[in-house]
This record gives structure tokens, sequence and C-alpha cells, in this order.
């Protein structure tokens, strides 16, 4: 019986994106953006130093890029939300002037991409912390890849040791930045009332591992 | 801030171009510079670039003045790869993970006018393109579904809102006595709690706006466009330029024997 | 007339109507019934929380989701929106007929959909599709009726006024050539000369039109002349009915005056009782520096210049040395004192919520300076900007225009106790400003997720709670009804007779008239475009009374 009406409710939750849906991931990943923005000039002053010593280190704190794929998803939970926020996201960091040119907008697409596998491998159906941290190791496993092994990567002439520390570097930067944060930002947010009108809006008595 | 998405003021040429054809241009040259790592292409598409400045509205004194921050990131960029990359030639510094050899270091400086290569046409774009423009040639032209590119495109024009909204509530924190003082992980838990507000922010303002929007009709159902996104013959030209300074830069680091393709950089 | 607009004033019959937001347990509105007939003109009344911003959203087909009733499934979820009764317009759902009824919500800032001005107002009748050369003719003559036709169509709309956005949002809607035009308190936050630029060019469509009108107003004194009929709400319950009050203007305003005050209506012509200044009852106000006594200076500006923008770095050529910012308001010169009250008013943009943030010690003054007399500041140095966050709360105090910026925690209670706590200092006064802001019902809710009023009163009561000797208030009366109104003056006077220093931003007369003191008033900013650009023309202050 009650196994039927749970079904219904997922059914009955449509696919489909809503405006509201569409602004509100537009809006996460643009205020992602500007959040990024504002803490990488505390950042820049970490970056210096540690690309004189062991440029591979810069990896770990690439999660801070890929929130909104994560973020965007738990929230909306519709299928391509990762995508769409990431590839946004990209997009407003163009508009703002970035140091990777237009290929900004190809590492969007892909990191985007790394989460929303994720998430597809669990039909859109599970939100919790663990598929969270796994989103988020999965998009700075592309954001790794992509920064090392495509023409236009930043790390591509690096020896094959040190891309390999990179990509180890931005996974676990992506899982804890991306997916940690992005999984206790949602749970603050449905706490506060704003995701009322979204399927995410019990997040906060969800439970933690199930 | 509040101005930075509109273009008023810029007549230049390229602003009148499609947005669609800029962007082609702009990207095939950028695929073409990624595909090696060599000082000579890069420098060519570089000398381009700079020669466009005008037809894009922008001066040097302009371009440096939004863009010193990625050409300093471009340095660095260069720096790494000096640093790390395999050596080869004779070496000029070793210390331990670090060492810096002849192979190395053309390598670390033909990345970093690669690097400023592929940043400026981008910046290029972007002072020429008027956002709204690119959302209607996006919708229209590439017939991307419009209730996506609108409804980003308006949640875009909230950018410049959000970054007085995240200095507001840096006041309104330090008004209830949480400063952003004090040790590093202090510092960290007050810069996420001002996060945390801006987001709550942003999902409320996006709320309304869909309201807004739907208000005024917004939705699936097919709409018209009180301007037409529309090709003329400057774009033909748009596109010409860009293939133009793609194929200059390949031809001239042939020539020069420098053409170093990225899969099969020298080990 | 109506005929040459293309506009067909549209009916709304409501019956039985009612409904409740997700995840809410009691409905907003219920057991609705209400006729309104074409080319009506109703104002629309009622408490803070009695459903009238749900009933405008559900007139636009707005409300709740719009997909989910699209596959027939029943929400199976008890948490989800609920609807009963019937809501129609024309006969039909208004779901089913977006563009019959335009809406104008509250927020100026979520009321703009694009960048440039044409664009913006064209939106509306591009999703109705209508063919693109009558747009323009659309678009022309809604700008025209706004009265924002000088402007060009690609200027952008960041730069207008609250105003002008207001008119914006307004002829975005008239392109539209809806039956049936809802406005939800469409002046909030707007200054007296922009109240009335609004609700004159609504008045001028309407007589063009003839469309159907529902406006939502807490103030009945600006749309009393221009409705024809004024209907009350009350918060939805299962005993009666949701409407309390309905008739012609003049009929209501005479004969059930009580019954409207009593519900917090502000009725023309009608302060809420408060206590007078003068009548000192508690004990002094110990801040850091001791016992206050009245008229000290505590803080002072001096030729003041104030903008919100940071110093700019130069590049390369100028030495990445700073380069100040425009200022929006310069040459201030104020005093604040002990028991005293300042008022700052002004048109909207000219700068008093910059000037109040640079005097509370939150922004950096862009030239001039301000400075804490030794008795406010107590060892902690003489300007404001520099003191620690801690010192800050304890000596000066800043209530922010919207509530929410300034929430930290997740809970009343622990946002109340926030301040002491941090200043180690036991909550002595919570309870006491629980009691008299009426929250003591709240202390465990959500901040967030309280009414508009309830938000305000707890930002003024947590800045409050750290005792600080000057209070620094934007705009603390905006959206509330007359009996919070009336509270907030009292308590405030009580201050202000305790020895506590009120500096307040504010449209609003009558507020200011009850505090007393020095009112300083700022000019409107110059109109600074970037074609014609007059550098140095004078701005500043007056000092009045
Ligand atoms: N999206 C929403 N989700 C849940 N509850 C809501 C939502 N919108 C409004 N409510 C609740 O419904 C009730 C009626 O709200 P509504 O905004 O219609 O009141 P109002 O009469 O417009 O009040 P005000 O004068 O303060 O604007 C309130 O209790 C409010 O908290
Ligand atoms: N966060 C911000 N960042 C940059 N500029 C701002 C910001 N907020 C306001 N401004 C600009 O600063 C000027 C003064 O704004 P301010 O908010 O001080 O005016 P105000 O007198 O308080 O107006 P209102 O009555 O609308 O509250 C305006 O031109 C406004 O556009
Ligand atoms: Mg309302
Ligand atoms: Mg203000």
């Amino acid at each position: 019986m009650t196994d039927t009406s749970a079904r219904q409710t997922l059914t009955g939750r449509s696919y489909n994106w809503r405006v509201v849906d569409i602004v509100v991931a537009a809006l996460i990943a643009v205020a992602g953006g500007v959040i990024f923005w504002a803490w990488s000039q505390g950042a820049n002053l970490i970056s210096a130093p540690v690309n004189a010593f062991y440029p591979p280190l810069t990896g770990l704190y690439a999660g801070g890029w890929m929130i909104p794929a994560v973020l965007g998803m738990l929230i909306i939970r519709k299928p391509g939300a990762a995508l769409f926020c990431e590839t946004v996201a990209a997009t407003g960091e163009l508009i703002m002037g970035s140091q990777y040119g237009t290929t900004v907008l190809i590492s969007g697409v892909l990191q985007g991409l790394g989460a929303e596998l994720v998430f597809a491998a669990f039909m859109y159906k599970k939100f919790n912390l663990p598929v969270s941290l796994l989103a988020g190791a999965g998009a700075g496993l592309f954001c790794g890849l992509n920064d090392s092994f495509l023409p236009w990567g930043w790390n591509i002439a690096y020896a094959g040791g040190d891309k390999l520390a990179y990509i180890i570097f931005t996974a676990i930067s992506g899982a804890v930045i991306a997916g940690g944060l992005s999984w206790l930002a949602t749970r603050g947010l449905a706490r506060t009332g704003v995701l009322s009108s979204f399927a995410s809006r019990k997040a906060a008595t969800e439970p933690v591992f199930s | 801030m509040r101005q930075e998405l509109t273009l008023r003021g810029n007549h230049a040429v390229l602003t009148r171009a499609n947005p669609l054809a800029k962007f082609a241009a702009v990207m095939l040259v950028t695929m073409v510079l990624a595909l090696s790592i060599d000082w000579v292409s890069a420098s060519v598409a570089l000398t381009f670039e700079l020669a466009l400045l005008p037809l894009a509205g922008l001066t040097v004194g302009l371009l440096w003045q939004r863009g010193w921050p990625l050409i300093l990131a471009a340095a660095l960029g260069g720096w790494s790869t000096t640093i790390l990359a395999p050596d080869s030639g004779s070496i000029l510094l070793d210390a331990r993970i670090w060492s810096i050899s002849e192979g190395s270091l053309e390598l670390g400086l033909g990345f970093m006018l690669r690097g400023l290569a592929i940043a400026l046409p981008a910046v290029l774009l972007m002072s020429c393109t008027d956002p709204t423009d690119l959302a209607d040639a996006l919708a229209q032209k590439a017939k991307l579904p419009h209730r996506f590119v609108l409804g980003t495109l308006a949640a875009m024009r909230l950018v410049g809102l959000m970054a007085e909204e995240w200095q507001t509530i840096g006041m309104a924190r330090r008004a209830r006595g949480v400063g952003s003082h004090g040790n590093p992980l202090q510092r960290l838990r007050a810069t996420l709690g001002q996060s945390f507000g801006l987001l709550v922010q942003a999902v409320r303002r996006a709320s309304r706006l869909a309201v807004t929007m739907e208000a005024r009709g917004f939705g699936d159902a097919p709409r018209t466009w009180a301007r037409k996104s529309a090709f003329s013959g400057l774009d033909a030209w748009v596109f010409l330029g860009g293939l133009l300074i793609a194929g200059a830069a390949v031809a001239s680091a042939l020539a020069a024997g420098t053409w170093n393709m990225v899969f099969l950089a020298r080990q | 007339m109506p005929a040459d607009h293309g506009v067909r004033p549209a009916t709304v019959t409501a019956r039985g109507w009612g409904w409740r937001h997700a995840g809410r347990p009691r409905p907003a509105v219920s057991g609705l019934d209400l006729d309104i007939r074409p080319g009506e003109r109703v104002l629309l009344l009622g408490p803070s929380g009695a459903g009238k911003s749900t009933l405008l959203h559900a007139l636009a087909g707005v409300l709740g989701d719009s997909s989910a009733g699209a596959a027939g499934s029943a929400p199976a979820d008890a948490e989800d929106a609920d609807e009963t009764g019937s809501l129609l317009i024309d006969g039909a759902p208004p779901r089913a007929q977006r563009g019959r009824a335009g809406l104008m919500q509250q927020d100026p800032e979520t009321q703009v959909v694009l960048s440039r001005l044409g664009d913006d107002v064209a939106f509306g009748a591009e999703n109705l599709t209508v063919p693109p050369a009558d747009i323009w003719m659309r678009v022309a003559e809604a700008l025209e009726d706004v009265g924002l036709g000088r402007l060009p169509l690609d200027h952008p709309t960041s730069s207008l006024s609250g105003g002008q956005k207001q008119r914006l949002a307004l002829a975005g809607i008239l392109a539209m050539r809806p039956g049936l035009i809802l406005l939800d308190e469409p002046t909030a936050n707007l200054d007296p000369a922009g109240v009335l630029e609004v609700r004159d060019a609504v008045g001028r469509c309407l007589a063009k039109t003839g469309a159907t009108l529902v406006v939502v107003e807490h103030r009945v004194s600006i749309w009393k002349d221009l409705v024809d009929r004024i209907v009350v709400l009350q918060p939805g319950s299962a005993t009666h009915s949701a409407v309390l009050i309905d008739g012609p203007p003049d009929r209501v305003l005479a004969q059930a005056r009580d019954m409207l005050t009593a519900a917090g209506v502000w009725v023309p012509g009608y302060v809420p009782q408060t206590r007078p200044r003068g009548t000192r009852t508690g004990t002094p106000a110990a801040g850091p520096g001791g016992a206050a006594s009245a008229g000290q200076l505590l803080l002072a500006a001096e030729d003041l210049a104030v903008s919100r923008e940071r110093p700019r770095r130069a590049g390369l050529r100028g030495g990445f040395r700073p380069v100040p910012p425009e200022p929006v308001q310069s040459a201030i010169t104020a005093q604040v004192r002990a028991g005293e009250a300042l008022t700052i008013t002004g048109p909207n943009g000219s700068g008093k919520s910059t000037f109040a943030l640079t005097l509370a010690g939150l922004l950096a003054p862009v030239s001039g300076r301000v400075s804490a007399t030794l008795d406010l500041s107590a060892g902690a140095g003489i300007d404001p900007y520099k003191w620690k966050a801690q010192q800050l709360i304890a000596r000066i105090g800043t209530v922010f225009q919207e509530p929410e910026h300034q929430f930290v925690t997740g809970r009343v209670l622990d946002e109340l106790m926030f301040g002491p706590r941090h200043l180690g200092r036991g909550g002595d006064r919570v309870d006491e400003l629980l009691e008299r802001l009426r929250l003591t019902e709240l202390v465990d809710a959500n901040p967030y997720t309280l009414s508009g009023g309830e938000k305000r009163r707890l930002s003024v009561a947590t800045v409050l709670a750290a005792h600080p000797r000057v209070l620094v208030l934007d705009e603390p009366t905006f959206g509330q009804d007359a009996n919070t109104w009336a509270e907030l003056a009292s308590f405030l006077s009580e201050l202000l007779d305790d020895g506590t220093a009120v500096v307040s931003v504010t449209h609003d007369a009558e507020f200011s008239q009850v505090l007393g003191g020095t009112e300083l008033s700022l000019r409107a900013p110059e109109h600074r475009e970037p074609e014609g650009l007059e550098p140095g023309r004078e701005e500043g202050k007056i000092k009045a009374s």
C-alpha cells in the first residue's frame, strides 16, 4: 500500500522543468559564480605560493567551481540540472572575464556531466550525503581529466605523475567542497523555507545515508 | 557593477555582427591554438587579436584595466608548466621536484602566450556582444529551447545585483557582531555564513522573478520575437577573419618548424 | 473606447475558493465568495497574512505547480498545495488563459525581466504571440502611457530609479492588453512623489482601457479616489467567510472605520495612538560609557561624502593605487546626540541608506569623516569603521532596510541571544523585548519563515538586545500595519527618553513627527547618464528644523 503511494508520488512529480526551476537553477549557478569570485580573492593569495611550490595542489580548491552542479541538482532534482547549472556557471564566468577563454564552456559542460552521471546512476531518486559526495567527486574527476588530457587543459604539459596527483586532488576537492558543502547548504536552505515549491523542500529532515 | 551587462555607448563595427558568427570565429581560433603549444602560432594569433581591438570598441588601456588579473593568471600557468613539464635539453635549474630545462622553459613560454591568445578573443567577444543579442541568436538561430535561454538570460541580469547583495550581507552581519576578522578558521566560517545568506537571497529573488515571467505569459507555448536575429554580410567577414587568424597561426608555426601538437608533445 | 485598444474588461467569480500552500497546515484563503464586474476597480485590504497576495497570484494563474495538474495525477502527498472551490476569470480557470490578467508584484527589482527598456516591455506581448510589427507599436504606446516615453528603447533597465522600475513593470503589463490588472503593493518603498507618479499612471491607463483593477495596499488614502469598491479579507478559517467587509469606499470608511482600524488598516486621517515623548519611565540605558545624559554628543559626521562602491584598484599605470568612487552624496554634516532623534529623508536613490551605513561604521567614507566622541567610543578609537564587530554592536546598532540580510541563526530565540552572547553578557533584556515586540509565541520559529511585519520587529529586537547607545534604523515602518507601527513608535520614544540616540531613515512623516528631533533631508541625486556628464555640479545637504 505504502509502496504504491510512494510510486505515485514519484511519477506524479513531473520531470518537466517549470519556469521557476529554470530561473532558480540559473540564479544558483550565477550566485555560485559570485561566491566563488569573492572566495578566490582570498584564494589568490594562497594560490601564488602553492603554484610556486607544487602546482598540482591547486587542484585542492578546484571544488569551488563545481558547487553549482551538485547544489543545483540537490535543489531542483530534475534530470539535467547538474549539467545545466554548471554550463550556466561557466557562461557567467565567461561573461565576467575568464583566463580560460571560451574553453571554460567545455570545462563547464564536462564537470556538469561528471556530476550528472552519478545522479543518473541513482535514477535521480537518491540525494543523500554519499550520493552528493560521489557526484562532487565525479565532477572533480572530469575536471581533472579535462585539465590534464584535453588540448586546452592547463596541465596538459605536466608529467604523468603530476597529472595523476592533480586528478586525485580535484576529485577529493570536488567531493568535499562541491559535494559536502552543497549537501549542507541544501539542508540549510530547506530549513529556511525558501525551497517550499521544490521537490527538495523536505531535505532538512531526510535521512543522511539512505 | 550595475551596468556591466549592457553595451550602451559602444558603437564599434563588431557590435553589429551576429553573436553566433562571432562565437564561431572565436571558437575556431581557440581550438586551433589549443592543438599546439608553441610560441610562434600563439604570438601570431595574439598580434592579430590585438590589431582587432578597435573593431570591438576596445583600447589597450581598457583591456589592461579589465584584464590584468587574467594576464597575471596566464603568466602563472606558464610558470607551473615550466617547472613541471618533463625536461629536455640542458637543465637550467634543478631543485628536487622543481626543474627548469631549456625544453620546459620553451614549453612554459609557449604555454603562457597560448593562454593569452586563448583568453583575449573571449574578452573581445564579450565586450562587443550584448547577452540579450546572444540569447536571441541562441533561441532563434541555434534553436535552443527558448524557456531555458530566456530564463537564464533573466537570471544573468541579476548578477550585478548579487554582487551588491554580497557586500550588503557582509555589512549586515558585521552589524550583528559577526566580523570577518580573527583567525583563518573564524574567517572561513564568516565567509561560509555570508555565502549561505547570499544563496537564500538568490533563491527568493529567482522564485519571484519566475512568477513575474509566468505572469507575463512566459511558458512552453511558441512565442514571437520582437527583434529578429539575422545573419548579414558582416557575419561572413567575421567568420572569414577567424579562419584567417587560425590559418595564419598554423601556417607560420609550420613554416618556423615550431608546431608542436599537444598529443604528440616532445617528451 | 475600450474597443479602440482591444481590451475586454474581465469578470472575476469566486465560489467557496480556498488555497493552502505546500507544507502549511492552514489554508491561506478559504471560503472566498466574490464577484467582480467588468471594469470594476477594487482595493483589497486586510492584515498581514490574510492571503491578499495569494489571491492575486491565483488570479494571475501563477499559483502552484503548472506541470503537476497536466498529467492528471492527483497529489498523493498531504504536504502538497491544495485548492478548494472555484475561481474563474470570464468563466474559465485563470491558468488556462495566460495574458488575460497582468500582475505586478511588490519587489521592483524582480519586476524587471530583461536588461533593455524596450525588450522588457515587449516580453509579455512576445509570449502572447503578438506579431512583431504590432509589438513595437504597443511598446511605444505603453511607455508613453506610464510616462517613460522619453527614454530610448535601449535604455538599461538597471539604471532606472525605484519609481521608474514600478512604472516600467506597469508598461510591461499594459503591452499585454490584459482585461484584469492586478497590483500587489505597487507603491511600497517609493518616496511620496513616486507614489503619486505610479498611482496617476495607473489612473490614466484605466481611463483609457477600461480594464478591471484589483489593487492591494496597506494605506487606503492613496487609492481611495481611484477605486469604486473596497474589499477587506481576513485570514483563512473554516468557520467564517474570507471577506470581512465589502462595499463602496465612502460607505466602508464611514461605517466600518472601527473594524478597519482594529484590523490595523491605515484609514485616511487616522494616526494610531503612540506614547508621547518626554515621559521618562525606566532606568537610563547603561552603555559602555556609563549612564547617558541627554543632549550629549555621541557621533558626528563632518563634510562626509558617501558611496556604496569601494575604491577600484588602478592598474599598473596607476601603481595599483586605489581610485575613490564617485560619491552619491557629499558635504554632509550631522550630529547624533544622546536622547535625540535624527531623521534622514529624501527621494529614492538620494543616498539615505548609504549615508546611514557610513554613519554606523559599516561603510568607509569616500571623504570627510565620522568620529565617535570619547563618551561613545569608550576606548575603542575614534573611527567606528575601524572598530571590531563586537565593539561596534555594543555602541551602534543598525537595522537594515531588508531584515533578511541580518539573520544569522535558524531560530528566533538564538537570534535574540546572539548579540548578548557574543558580548559575554546574559540575555537580561531578551524576555522584555520578546514581550514588547510580540514575538513570544515565535521563539522556536525560523526567522526566515516569519511574515514581513514579524521579520521587521525581530530585526529591531536583535539589535536592541545588545544595548547599543546609538540606534540606526533604515525604513523601520515600511510595510507595517497600523498596530505594529504604533507599537514600534512607542517603543522607540521610550528608548529616546532613556538616553539612546535614534537615527532613522524614513519616508514616513508621521513617524518622524512622533520621534521629534532634527531632520536631515538629502537632495535628489544628479542623473548621472553616460552622456551629458556634468561634473562638479553642487550636491549637498540641507539642514532643517
Ligand atoms: N509560497 C508560500 N509557501 C508557503 N506559505 C506561503 C507562501 N506564500 C504565502 N504563504 C503563507 O500564506 C499566508 C498568506 O500569505 P499572503 O502572502 O497571501 O498574505 P498577504 O495578505 O499578502 O500578507 P502581506 O500583507 O504581509 O503581504 C501567510 O501565512 C503566508 O506565510
Ligand atoms: N549595493 C549597492 N552597490 C552599488 N550601488 C548601490 C547599491 N545600493 C544602492 N546603490 C546606488 O547608490 C545610490 C544611493 O542608494 P541608497 O540605497 O543609499 O538610496 P536611498 O536614498 O536609501 O534610496 P531608497 O529610498 O530607495 O532606499 C543609488 O544611486 C543606488 O543606485
Ligand atoms: Mg502580500
Ligand atoms: Mg534606502
